[in-house]
C-alpha cells in the first residue's frame, strides 16, 4: 500500500539537499482508549511544500501537535536537521525553527502589527526595547513576502486574511526552517488564497520547508511538491503530487472505492408544482455589507442548494431566511404571506429551523446533556412555563437518537463529549423535534467523518420526500449536487445562478462559480 | 462510593461538617434546640436565622451566576431597601400600623425591581459586562440609600416589620421561614418548569441558546431583577431586626459573601451549571463560621481571616487544576473520557479557539470497519 | 471528492480591485485606525472631562482656581494614584485585584505596629513591602497554576489581608516615628506659594515606571498581548505564566506602597482603613479608559481617572450644600457614562469582514 516514498531530489521538485530537515519515524500517540498515531512517518525537506492529507480523524492535528511540542509522544523519534530532539512546548520548537500558523489566527488583535512580529523577540537597546529597530525588522520581513501593510496600524482592523499573513510573516521573522500551515485557507477567498500563494511559493524558494494541511484538493495540488496521507492515525502513503492521481489520493483518504461513495443513492428529483406557492420566497433579500438583494423560492418537498465559495453569501442567506440576522432589504413571504422575521424566535414561530455552520459557536450547548440539547428548541418554542412532561420527553429523544443513530446512546451523556459527527446529528435532531416545514441546513457535513455524512445525506433526501422543505449549504459541490433539487450558485455576495440540481454537474457549478454567470 | 467521591458537594459538605463538629466538641450543647414560649431556640436556630439574609442573596446571585453574570450590586440594594421601608414608615400617618408596613415593604420591593430591571437593561439590552454594569450601582447605590436616609440612621417602631426580623411562625423564626419558603419557590420554579434548563443553556452557550429560540434577553433581564427583590427582602429582614435603616452599614460585603457561598457551592463563576443545595450549603458554612469565631471568643472582626481561610481550603480542594498539576504534570492533554471523548479542553486551551476538527482523535465509527484491512496492507 | 474550491479565475474588468493588503481605501484606513485607536481618544476624553469639572469649579467657587487646589488633588490622592497604577497592570492582562483596598490596611497596621515596637522606619517599610508583594504572589500562583477566577482569589485575598489586620490590632495605633512623621509634614516649596509632599513624588515616580515597563519591555508588552488574546500570547511562545504571576505581585506590592503613603496621610495603622478603596481605583482606571476586558488603555489614562475622582470631591466640599454622599452617586453616574461610551465604541470597532 505505501507506494512511491519518493524524496523529491529525483523529481519535479526545486533542487534540494537530499537530506531532510525534519524526520519523525514511528510516532505513536495514544490517549486513554485511543491510539491517535500509530507508528507515523513524516519527512519534510527543505524548498518543498509537503502537504499533510486525511479526513477529519486521521491524525493530521495530532502529528503537527507532537511536532510542535503541544503534545508529547508515546514513542518514535524526532529528528530535526540530523539530531533528535523532543519539544515539550511551542516555543521550544520555535526556537530549533519550526514555527506553527493555525487556523485561527493566534495573534493579538490589540497590537499593531510590528508588535505582532517581533513580540517575545524585540530588539533591545540599553536595557528596553526598540521601536525603531523593531519597526525596521517587521518592515524588512513584510517586505520579504512582498506585503503591504501599515506595520504601525493595529492588527484587529485588518480582514482575516491580513492578519494571517501577519502571522506568516512572524513565523518567517526568526530563523524558520520549518513551516506548519494548519487549514490556514479555510477563512479565505480565492484573491487572499491566491495571495497566501504567492507568499507560500516564495518562502519555498527561499529554502523552507513548508507542511501545508488543507481540506481543498484543488489547492494541494495547486501548491504542493509532495504529500503524505493518513488515515484512522495510520501512515497510508507518501507521494509526489504530480505521480498521485487524485481518485488514488481520495481512496486512500477515505479508505474504499470511490465507486461506494457515488452508489449513495441520488434522491429522486422532486417535480415542482408549477402552480404552486412556494413555500417561502424572497425577493430582492439583502443585507447591507454582507448580501446583495437575491430572489429566492424554496417549494414543498423540495432541496435547495446554495453552492459557492466561503464567502460568497451562502451563509449570510441562510442567516437572513432564519432572522439570525435581519434584513435590510427585499421581503419574504411564506406561503403566500408576507413575514418579517427580526429575530430567530420568530423565524421558529413559522417553523423554519436552522443548522449553523459553527457548531461549536452556535449550536452545541457542551455542558448540558444531549436529552437537554436536544429538547432546547422545542422546550424554548413552548415557553419555560410549560415543560415538556417528562415522559414525552424521554420518548422524543430516544425516537430520535434511535433515528438518527447517536452514538453513545446515552441521553444523560454530556453533548461535548460526542464525536463531532454525532453532535451534529443531535443538533439536527434538536431542530427536528419541532417538525419545522423550513430547515436551513448550513453546512451540515462539515468537519464529520464519512459515515454519519452519508446518513445526514440520506436523511436529508428522506425530510424532503416526506414534504419538508430544505436549504442546503455545502462546500462539497458534489454532496450539494447529488442531494439538491436546485442549486442557487452565489459568488462574491451575489446570486449568480439558479441550476436544476438533476441535469447540472459540479464541473457547471465550479463554471459559474469561476465565471460569475457571465459567459 | 464513586459516585459520591466526585460530587462536587462532597467538599464543602464535609467543611460544613468539620465547623458543625469542631462546635460541638467546643460547646457540648451546641447541637441542643429547645422550644420556649413556642418558639424554637438553639444555636443551630441562630445559626439558620443569622443565615437567611446571606442566603437569599446567594440564591439569587446562582441565578446570576448561572446566567454568566455577577451582581456586584446587591449589598446596596440591601441598603436601598432598608432606607425606602424605614422612611416610607416614618413618613406614615400611622408608623405603628401593619397597613403602614405593608406600603413600606411594598414601596421597597417595588423600587427594587426598578434597580434590578436597571442591571438587566444594562446587562442584556446594552450588553455591558456584568461586572462593570452593576459595578456602577454599586457605587452609587450606597449614595442613594444615604440621600433617602439624609446620612441618618432611622430607627422605626412597628410590630408587622418588626416580625420580619425577630418574628415567629409556627415557632420558626421569621427570617428562616421568608428564606426557605423564597428557596423552595425559587426550586419550584427552576427545576419543575424548564426555566433552570434554559438559564443554563443561556449561561453555557448564550449564541446557541439564541439560535434554538431561547429568549436569552427577557431570562437575563429576569435573573437580575430577581437578584434584586432577594436582596430586597433580606434588606428588609436585616433592617427590621434591628428596627432602623443604616445606609452605611446595612449590607455592607453581603454581596462578597454571597458570591462566596455560591462559589463554595460549587457554582462555577463561568457560568452554565448550578446547584441550589450547594448554595445553600455554602451560605451555611459562612455563617456556621462566624457562629464558631463567636463561640470560641474570637475578636468578631477575626472572622474575615477565617472566612480566608476556609474559602482558601475549600477552593484548592475543588479546583480540578490542582487535581490535575499532583497527577501528571508533563502531558498537557487530559484523559478523554471513556465515552470517546475528547481532549479538546486541552486543545481549546493551547489553541485558543474553537477545535473545529474536534474528533481528530476518534477514528471514525462507519469507516472504521475498512481499517482492519487497511492495517494488515500497511504491516 | 472534495471540488469545493477555486479554479483560477479570469480576471473581470468589471469586478472591484481586490481587497489585498494594499487594496483598502485611506478613509477606511483612517477610519479603522481612529475608532480602535479609541484608548487614545478616551484618555483624551477624560482629560476633557477633568478641564471641564476643574473650570467649573474655579467658575463656581472663589478660590478653587488657586494652583494649590489643583496640586492638592495630587496630594490628597498620591496613595491612590499608586493604587491605580497596580491595577492598571492587572486589568490590562484582563483580571481584577479586589485585594488591594486589604493590603493598603494591612500595610497600614504592619508599619504602625512594627514602629510601635520599635522597629526602625527602613524596616518596617521594607516588611510591608515585602508582605504585599509575597500575597500577590500567591494570588498571583493561584490565577495561573490553578486557573481559577482572579476575581474570586482576589476577593479570598481580600479577606486574608483584612483578617490579618485584626489579627496585629483591632484598634487603631498611632505613628510616632519621626521618619514617618517627617514625610507626613514636610513639604516641597514649589513656585508661586504651592508645595508637594515627598508622595506625591514617589506615586509620579511609580507612574513613570510603570509607563516605562508597560511600553519599553517586554514584560509591559507581553502584558498587553495576554489582555488582547491569552491563549494566541501563549502559542507566540511568550511567558505568559511569569506575566500573570507578575501582575498581581505589582499590583501587591504597589498596593503595599500605597499603604505606606497613605500612612504617612493619616499617621495611623487601622484596620478599618480604605474600605472599598478598591473600588476607587477600579473606577479611576475605567474612567482613566482602560477596558474591563484587558488589552487597551494606558497608565496615564488611571492618573487622569484618580484625579477626576478627586475633583469631584474637592467640587463637593467646596460646595458647602452637597452632602458627602452625592461623591459617590457622581462617581457612579460617571462610571456609567464611561462604560456606555467604552461599550458602544468597542462595539463599533469590531472589523468588518
Amino acid at each position: 500500500m505505501r507506494t512511491t516514498p519518493a524524496g523529491p531530489a529525483d523529481g519535479a521538485g526545486p533542487a534540494t539537499p537530499s537530506q531532510p530537515v525534519v524526520e519523525m519515524s514511528g510516532i505513536t500517540i495514544e490517549f486513554p482508549g485511543v491510539k491517535a498515531l500509530q507508528a507515523v512517518d513524516l519527512r519534510l525537506f527543505p524548498g518543498e511544500v509537503h502537504a499533510l492529507m486525511g479526513e477529519n480523524g486521521a491524525g493530521k492535528s495530532t502529528l503537527i501537535k507532537a511536532l510542535t511540542g503541544v503534545y508529547s509522544y508515546d514513542s518514535g523519534t524526532v529528528t530535526v536537521g540530523g539530531t533528535e530532539r523532543s519539544f515539550s512546548s511551542p516555543a521550544e520548537a520555535q526556537a530549533a525553527g519550526i514555527s506553527t500558523v493555525y487556523q485561527e489566527v493566534n495573534l493579538c488583535p490589540n497590537l499593531s502589527v510590528t508588535e505582532n512580529i517581533v513580540l517575545g523577540r524585540e530588539p533591545r537597546r540599553r536595557g528596553h526595547i526598540d521601536r525603531r529597530a523593531s519597526r525596521t525588522r517587521a518592515r524588512a520581513v513584510l517586505a520579504r513576502l512582498h506585503l503591504d501593510v501599515d506595520p504601525d496600524s493595529t492588527l484587529g482592523t485588518h480582514p482575516i486574511a491580513v492578519q494571517q499573513l501577519v502571522a506568516i510573516a512572524r513565523a518567517v521573522d526568526t530563523d524558520c526552517r520549518v513551516l506548519v500551515l494548519d487549514e490556514p485557507t479555510s477563512s479565505l477567498d480565492a484573491g487572499e488564497v491566491a495571495e497566501l500563494f504567492r507568499v507560500i511559493r516564495a518562502l519555498r524558494d527561499s529554502g523552507v520547508a513548508i507542511l501545508f494541511v488543507s481540506h481543498f484538493l484543488d489547492q494541494v495540488y495547486e501548491i504542493s511538491d509532495r504529500m503524505t496521507v493518513l488515515r484512522n492515525g495510520q501512515l497510508v502513503g507518501e507521494h509526489r503530487t504530480a505521480d498521485l492521481p487524485r481518485l488514488q489520493l481520495v481512496q486512500e483518504m477515505i479508505g474504499r472505492e470511490l465507486a461506494t461513495l457515488e452508489d449513495l443513492e441520488r434522491a429522486a428529483a422532486n417535480p415542482v408544482p408549477t402552480d404552486a406557492v412556494p413555500r417561502l420566497s424572497g425577493r430582492g433579500l439583502g443585507r447591507t455589507g454582507a448580501l446583495a438583494p437575491v430572489d429566492l423560492d424554496v417549494h414543498a418537498g423540495r432541496v435547495v442548494g446554495l453552492a459557492g465559495l466561503l464567502g460568497s453569501g451562502r451563509t449570510e442567506l441562510t442567516r437572513l431566511l432564519f432572522g439570525a440576522d435581519r434584513a435590510t432589504s427585499g421581503e419574504l413571504r411564506m406561503d403566500g404571506r408576507p413575514v418579517r422575521l427580526r429575530s430567530p424566535r420568530q423565524a421558529i414561530a413559522h417553523r423554519i429551523a436552522f443548522s449553523s455552520e459553527d457548531r461549536k459557536a452556535e449550536g452545541v450547548v457542551g455542558d448540558l446533556t444531549v436529552r437537554d440539547n436536544l429538547l432546547l428548541a422545542l422546550q424554548a418554542r413552548r415557553g419555560w412555563l410549560r415543560p415538556i412532561p417528562r415522559r414525552t420527553g424521554d420518548e422524543l429523544v430516544a425516537k430520535y437518537m434511535a433515528a438518527l443513530d447517536v452514538r453513545p446512546a446515552d441521553p444523560d451523556a454530556l453533548l461535548r463529549n460526542l464525536s463531532g459527527g454525532n453532535q451534529q446529528k443531535v443538533l439536527l435532531a434538536r431542530w427536528l423535534l419541532t417538525e419545522p416545514r423550513l430547515l436551513l441546513l448550513d453546512e451540515p457535513t462539515r468537519g464529520i467523518d464519512i459515515g454519519a455524512k452519508a446518513q445526514i445525506q440520506q436523511l436529508v433526501a428522506q425530510l424532503a420526500s416526506d414534504g419538508m422543505s430544505v436549504v442546503f449549504v455545502s462546500a462539497e459541490l458534489e454532496e450539494v449536487v447529488r442531494i439538491c433539487d436546485q442549486v442557487v450558485v452565489l459568488r462574491d455576495r451575489q446570486k449568480v445562478a439558479e441550476l436544476d440540481g438533476a441535469t447540472s454537474s459540479v464541473d457547471d457549478v465550479v463554471d459559474l462559480i469561476a465565471r460569475g454567470g457571465r459567459s | 462510593m464513586n459516585r459520591l467521591t466526585r460530587s462536587p458537594l462532597l467538599w464543602p459538605l464535609l467543611a460544613l461538617a468539620a465547623l458543625l463538629l469542631f462546635n460541638l466538641v467546643v460547646n457540648p450543647g451546641f447541637f441542643a434546640v429547645r422550644i420556649q414560649d413556642g418558639h424554637l431556640f438553639g444555636s443551630l436556630v441562630d445559626v439558620l436565622k443569622n443565615a437567611a439574609p446571606t442566603l437569599l442573596i446567594a440564591i439569587g446571585m446562582t441565578l446570576v451566576i448561572a446566567s454568566r453574570g455577577i451582581d456586584l450590586s446587591v449589598g446596596a440594594v440591601v441598603a436601598i431597601a432598608g432606607a425606602i421601608a424605614c422612611n416610607s414608615l416614618v413618613s406614615a400617618p400611622d408608623p405603628t400600623s401593619a397597613g403602614a408596613a405593608v406600603v413600606a415593604i411594598s414601596t421597597a420591593l417595588g423600587v427594587a425591581l426598578l434597580l434590578g430591571a436597571w442591571n438587566g437593561l444594562l446587562v442584556s439590552v446594552l450588553g455591558i459586562q456584568p461586572i462593570i454594569a452593576t459595578l456602577v450601582l454599586m457605587t452609587a447605590g450606597r449614595g442613594i440609600a444615604m440621600l433617602i436616609t439624609d446620612g441618618q440612621i432611622i430607627t422605626v417602631d412597628n410590630d408587622t416589620y418588626g416580625w420580619l426580623g425577630g418574628g415567629y411562625l409556627f415557632g420558626i423564626p421569621a427570617q428562616v421561614v421568608v428564606a426557605g419558603l423564597i428557596l423552595l419557590a425559587v426550586a419550584l420554579l427552576t427545576r419543575r418548569t424548564a426555566l433552570g434548563m434554559l438559564l443554563e443553556a443561556v449561561g453555557i452557550n448564550p449564541e446557541a441558546a439564541r439560535l434554538a429560540g431561547v429568549r436569552s434577553r427577557s431570562i437575563v433581564w429576569t435573573v437580575y431583577v430577581f437578584a434584586a427583590l432577594a436582596a430586597a427582602v433580606a434588606g428588609l429582614m436585616i433592617s427590621a431586626q434591628v428596627t432602623a435603616a443604616d445606609a452605611n452599614r446595612a449590607g455592607l460585603f453581603i454581596e462578597l459573601d454571597a458570591i462566596l457561598a455560591v462559589v463554595i457551592g460549587g457554582t462555577s463563576l463561568a457560568g452554565g451549571r448550578y446547584s441550589l443545595t450547594g448554595t445553600v450549603v455554602g451560605a451555611l458554612i459562612l455563617q456556621t463560621l462566624t457562629t464558631t469565631v463567636y463561640t470560641v471568643g474570637i475578636p468578631p472582626d477575626m472572622t474575615t481571616l477565617f472566612k480566608a481561610l476556609v474559602v482558601i481550603v475549600v477552593f484548592l480542594l475543588q479546583a480540578p487544576r490542582l487535581r490535575a498539576v499532583l497527577a501528571r504534570r508533563r502531558r498537557p492533554a487530559p484523559p478523554p473520557l471513556p465515552s470517546g471523548g475528547l481532549p479538546e479542553e486541552a486543545a481549546a486551551v493551547l489553541t485558543g479557539g474553537p477545535v473545529l476538527a474536534d474528533d481528530e482523535h476518534t477514528p471514525a465509527p462507519t469507516a472504521g470497519g475498512t481499517t482492519g484491512s487497511g492495517r494488515g496492507a500497511l504491516r | 471528492m472534495t471540488v469545493s474550491d477555486t479554479r483560477p479565475t479570469a480576471p473581470d474588468p468589471a469586478a472591484p480591485p481586490p481587497a489585498g493588503p494594499g487594496g483598502r481605501r485611506p478613509w477606511q484606513t483612517w477610519l479603522r485606525s481612529t475608532t480602535t485607536g479609541s484608548r487614545t481618544f478616551s484618555v483624551l476624553v477624560t482629560g476633557v472631562l477633568l478641564v471641564v469639572l476643574f473650570g467649573t469649579g474655579s467658575a463656581r467657587y472663589e478660590n478653587f482656581g488657586s494652583p494649590q487646589v489643583a496640586l492638592n488633588l495630587l496630594v490628597d490622592n498620591a496613595h491612590l494614584v499608586v493604587l491605580a497604577v497596580g491595577m492598571t497592570f492587572v486589568i490590562l492582562t484582563g483580571g481584577i485585584d479586589l485585594s488591594s483596598g486589604a493590603v493598603v490596611a494591612l500595610s497600614t497596621v504592619i508599619a504602625a505596629s512594627l514602629l510601635e515596637a520599635g522597629w526602625p522606619a527602613p524596616v518596617a517599610i521594607a516588611v510591608v513591602l515585602a508582605t504585599g508583594a509575597l500575597l500577590g504572589w500567591l494570588m498571583g500562583a493561584a490565577v495561573h497554576h490553578l486557573q481559577l477566577q482572579p476575581f474570586i482569589v482576589t476577593l479570598a485575598g481580600m479577606f486574608l489581608a483584612r483578617g490579618l489586620c485584626f489579627v496585629i490590632s483591632v484598634p487603631s495605633i498611632p505613628i510616632r516615628d519621626p521618619f514617618f512623621q517627617s514625610m507626613a509634614q514636610d513639604v516641597v516649596e514649589l513656585p508661586g506659594n504651592t508645595f508637594l509632599t515627598y508622595s506625591v513624588f514617589i506615586a509620579l515616580a511609580v507612574l513613570v515606571a510603570a509607563v516605562w515597563v508597560l511600553h519599553r519591555t517586554r514584560f509591559g508588552r507581553t502584558v498587553y498581548a495576554i489582555g488582547g488574546n491569552e491563549s494566541s500570547a501563549a502559542l507566540m511562545g511568550l511567558a505568559v505564566g511569569r506575566t500573570k504571576v507578575g501582575v498581581y505581585v505589582i499590583s501587591g506590592t504597589l498596593s503595599a506602597l500605597a499603604g505606606l503613603l497613605f500612612t504617612f496621610y493619616m499617621l495611623s495603622g487601622y484596620s478599618l482603613h480604605a474600605i472599598g478603596m478598591e473600588l476607587d481605583a477600579i473606577a479611576a482606571v475605567v474612567i482613566g479608559g482602560t477596558l474591563l476586558t484587558g488589552g487597551a488603555g494606558y497608565v496615564v489614562g488611571s492618573l487622569l481617572g484618580v484625579l477626576v475622582l478627586g475633583t469631584i470631591q474637592a467640587l463637593i466640599s467646596f460646595d458647602g450644600g452637597l452632602s458627602s454622599w452625592w461623591t459617590k452617586i457622581t462617581v457612579g453616574v460617571l462610571l456609567l457614562v464611561f462604560v456606555v461610551v467604552q461599550r458602544l465604541t468597542t462595539r463599533r470597532a469590531r472589523p468588518g469582514t
